[in-house]
């Protein structure tokens, strides 16, 4: 017969709202997945933190306060523009779609950059874990806060790549007409990504540029 | 009993999956879940063999109490590269994706799963793991034990350790994609009428599975992350020498692999229940407790991962708390077998070869679920940890339970897959020859580890040599027992007596269309008016 | 499934509340009142701004119960987690 390339086997749905369902259903069991494999680390972190917490508010004051807190505000703005595009989408508007979802990747962009700059830094002051560390005469666990540090905020990081090239794609899509008001579902699903990799950075926000007091 | 209860005289109006396209191309890039199903089933197969040989060789090592076969380092290979390939590469995706795939969207009466391409994604990347995991054995080998403790991973194992676990954390997102998929899939693509409380348990069970697969899978991929960043930088997260702590890895790894046992079971708890019904033409006693079971053992499933820790230096209460937790999940999994026993009560039974299998199921896991009771008791656990009694206890829930379950579930439908029926003779001896290889290699090793044997020597005592040849031949007896198929099920495929829709007259929306399966499964969407396994009085469907 | 979405003006005054609730953790770091209650008022805060997330840009609120549940369950399998390790960490150093 035919080649399965040429004839995809049929979507298993029989409308569009079910399709839609079974979108969100399925971004949300992924975002489930999401919260474990981040978890595993959170647990990891509240161990050895409850093991060295004064080595760990050490660790912290090394932290840029104001880089931390620049940066949650500018992915909560990004956020905000993630929204307001599948609104734009779902009213037709896909002009300004695609302009909320620009400022939102520009964010994205930026908050990357100043994560660059804070690395950047700490390399500068050898506070990177497994390369010539020093402890600045603190305790040695001092090496397993950064190690967390850089573990958690990578990660975090590369999530936000995904979503930036989650997003350009969303862009041309929605420029090709394959994602509109008929279609909105691809603008939801990828704004539940972005959120919650916003709520990852809610969450290590405190637990590493908070805890120095 | 009839065989042929309808015969394939209708011709099918569309062409089975089978004939859709005969390319490579065609098997490569399908997104049909039953291709799919069979890809994940060939590369189950290979990797089931090599772990197997690794299997045989420990056996002829153990033939006799001098360590003459192979040195210790290769023996620390040969078990780690047993457990690692048995379990991420045969165990876990042997039910959910060889036959859960496959038969998933049949039983509930939908063209495909939720997210065909998400399915062929996840056999790459299944692949892309079975291949580095692979490529790690033939590199030399790791000897960390599957469990990839720390330190042995993070400082003093000189092998591939980095390929291994790369591997398994590739093929770690391919179980996630496919528990996604079934979860999606279950909740909705049932056919109308296909309520909760008439799916077939099967799907219960691999809905309860699916669960387990997403929720606890992506804790092992983290772990396996810091596991290979200590190896790499040595930091010391999990050295106490630098702040950390060995016992953080054990609780994450265990927060996965307690758990994991359960996807190596309740698929083949499913299995046994759909087994039982259609060759005891009666529906399943208790069929809703049998439903709430499924779902009581996924999730007391993840209470109990620190009966592993028992003798490490985890706190006594703590201790305390998860052998207590432990014997619930006894709870859920006794229901199971009483139900499964009064199921047969005043059944039409006949003796066909799943059927075989699924009794040999329930004696086999009865025995692996008593001695783990044994092993959840803080004070007994002191005395076999770490001997044979160990190996033995998740042997017989591992191969056992689940590859019995996988061979009658692969018998079950396999005229479904192919179209064909089998020998039916040869494949009941097969069976029968499994079940005494199996216990003729694993309950020595009861006698073994309750006598003192240690795990993972590859000498022993002059004492335990009796034993261990009793073990060695049980294998051999095995191996003919997981040979055998091989040969006629591949000769079915080409030759066999054509099956029709329905050869064991069994109830569930999967024998209400062609065999082998239509390309889209159903000409029109079937509607569901009754419960599963709706037999009457004298066993017709 | 999308006939109920938040309006523009939700969207800001939640985007607001997250700014206001920004600025009060930041400050909260600087007022020091021992290190546990000052990790305490920080994770609540995050907790609020997660919820925040969660209810509104999420569109929890409009979800049904399904999705709602799956949503709570890693939050849950989380607290699994937490509570069953740190039932070791905790009693190691309790003499029987
Ligand atoms: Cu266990």
């Amino acid at each position: 017969m035919n080649d399965a390339l040429s004839h995809p086997a049929a979507p298993p749905y029989v409308d569009r709202d079910q399709h839609s369902v079974a979108n969100h259903l399925g971004m949300w069991t992924f975002l489930a997945t999401e919260i474990l494999f981040f978890g595993g680390l959170f647990t990891g972190y509240t161990v050895l933190r409850w093991a060295h917490p004064h080595a760990f508010a050490e660790g912290s004051r090394h932290l840029e306060f104001w880089i931390g807190t620049a940066n949650t505000a500018v992915l909560l703005t990004s956020s905000l523009f993630v929204a307001l595009a599948d609104l734009a989408i779902k009213r037709d508007d896909r002009r300004a779609a695609r302009r909320h979802l620009v400022a939102a990747g520009l964010l994205g962009a930026a908050f990357l950059g100043l994560k660059g700059f804070e690395y950047f830094q700490k390399f500068q002051e050898h506070l990177v874990p497994g390369s010539g560390f020093d402890a600045h005469g603190a305790q040695p666990a001092l090496q397993l806060f950064f190690f967390l540090y850089f573990l958690m905020t990578g990660l975090h990081a590369l999530h936000m790549l995904f979503g930036l090239g989650a997003i350009g794609w969303l862009l041309r899509q929605i420029g090709r007409g394959a994602v509109s008001r008929e279609r909105p579902d691809a603008v939801a699903i990828v704004g539940l990504y972005w959120h919650f990799v916003d709520c990852v950075w809610i969450f290590l926000y405190p637990l590493l540029y908070l805890i120095g007091g | 009993m009839s065989l042929l209860v309808e015969s394939s005289k209708a011709p099918p109006r569309m062409p089975s999956y089978l004939e859709a396209g005969h390319t490579v191309r065609s098997w490569l890039f399908t997104l049909d879940h039953k291709r799919i199903g069979i890809l994940y089933m060939a590369a189950i197969t290979v990797f089931f063999s090599i772990a197997a040989s690794a299997a045989a060789l420990m056996r002829i090592e153990l033939l006799t109490p001098a360590g003459d076969v192979v040195t210790s380092e290769t023996y620390n290979r040969l078990f780690t590269m047993h457990g690692v390939l048995m379990v991420w590469f045969f165990l876990i995706p042997s039910i959910p994706s060889v036959l859960g795939n496959f038969i998933i969207p049949l039983m509930i009466g939908a063209r495909d799963v939720a997210f065909p391409r998400l399915n062929l994604l996840s056999w790459y990347l299944f692949m892309a793991g079975g291949i580095l995991a692979t490529y790690s054995i033939v590199a030399g080998g790791v000897d960390t034990g599957w469990t990839f403790y720390t330190p042995y991973s993070s400082t003093y194992s000189n092998g591939h350790v980095m390929a291994m676990a790369a591997g398994v954390f590739i093929a770690g997102f391919s179980s996630i994609a496919t528990g996604l998929n079934f979860i999606v899939t279950i909740h909705k693509l049932r056919a109308p009428g296909l309520t909760w409380t008439r799916l077939p348990l099967f799907l219960w069970s691999m809905y309860a599975t699916s669960i387990i697969l997403v929720l606890a899978t992506p804790v092992l991929a983290i772990t396996l992350v810091l596991m290979a960043m200590e190896r790499l930088w040595g930091v010391g997260i999990f050295d106490p020498k630098l702040g950390g702590d060995p016992l953080l890895f054990q609780h994450l790894f265990w927060f996965y692999s307690h758990p994991a046992v359960y996807i190596m079971i309740l698929p083949g708890m499913g299995v046994v229940s759909e087994t039982l019904a259609a060759f005891a033409r009666k529906p399943v006693f208790g069929y809703r407790v049998v439903a709430a079971s499924s779902m009581a053992i996924a999730i007391l499933g993840f209470l109990v991962w620190g009966h592993h820790m028992f003798v490490s230096s985890q706190s006594v209460y703590a201790g305390v708390v998860f052998s207590l937790l432990s014997f619930l999940v006894a709870v859920p999994s006794a229901i199971k077998v009483f139900s499964w026993t009064a199921t047969l009560y005043r059944g039409h039974i006949t003796f066909e070869t799943p059927m075989l299998y699924a009794l040999g199921f329930i004696g086999l896991f009865t025995v692996g679920g008593l001695t783990g009771i044994f092993l959840a008791s803080l004070a007994v656990d002191v005395h076999v940890h770490d001997t044979y009694f160990v190996i033995a206890h998740f042997h017989y829930i591992m191969v056992g339970g689940m590859v019995m379950a996988y061979m009658g579930g692969l018998h079950y439908w396999w005229p479904k897959i192919s179209g064909r029926l089998y020998h039916e003779w040869t494949a009941r001896i097969a069976a029968l020859i499994t079940f005494i290889g199996f216990n003729l290699t694993f309950f020595p090793q009861f006698v073994l580890g309750y006598l003192g044997m240690p795990r993972r020597y590859h000498m022993y005592p002059e004492q335990f040599q009796t034993l261990n040849v009793l073990s060695t031949a049980g294998a051999s007896i095995l191996a003919v027992g997981y040979a055998l198929p091989l040969f006629y099920l591949g000769w079915s495929f080409f030759f066999g007596r054509r099956a029709g829709p329905n050869p064991w007259g069994a109830t569930g929306l999967e024998w209400k269309t062609a065999s082998p399966a239509p390309e889209h499964n159903f000409e029109t969407t079937p509607v569901v008016t009754t419960g599963a396994y709706a037999y009457d009085a004298e066993g017709n469907p | 499934m999308h006939s109920a979405a938040p309006a523009k003006t939700t969207l800001f005054a939640t985007y607001f509340a997250l700014i206001a609730l920004l600025a009060l953790s930041a400050a909260a770091a600087k007022w020091q009142i021992g290190p546990l209650w000052n990790l305490f008022i920080a994770l609540g805060i995050a907790a609020v701004k997660t919820a925040l997330v969660f209810l509104v840009f999420m569109q929890l609120r409009y979800q049904r119960g399904l999705v709602r549940v799956f949503a709570l369950a890693g939050f849950l399998w989380l607290a699994i987690s937490g509570v069953l390790t740190f039932s070791d960490y905790l009693t190691r150093g309790w003499t029987p």
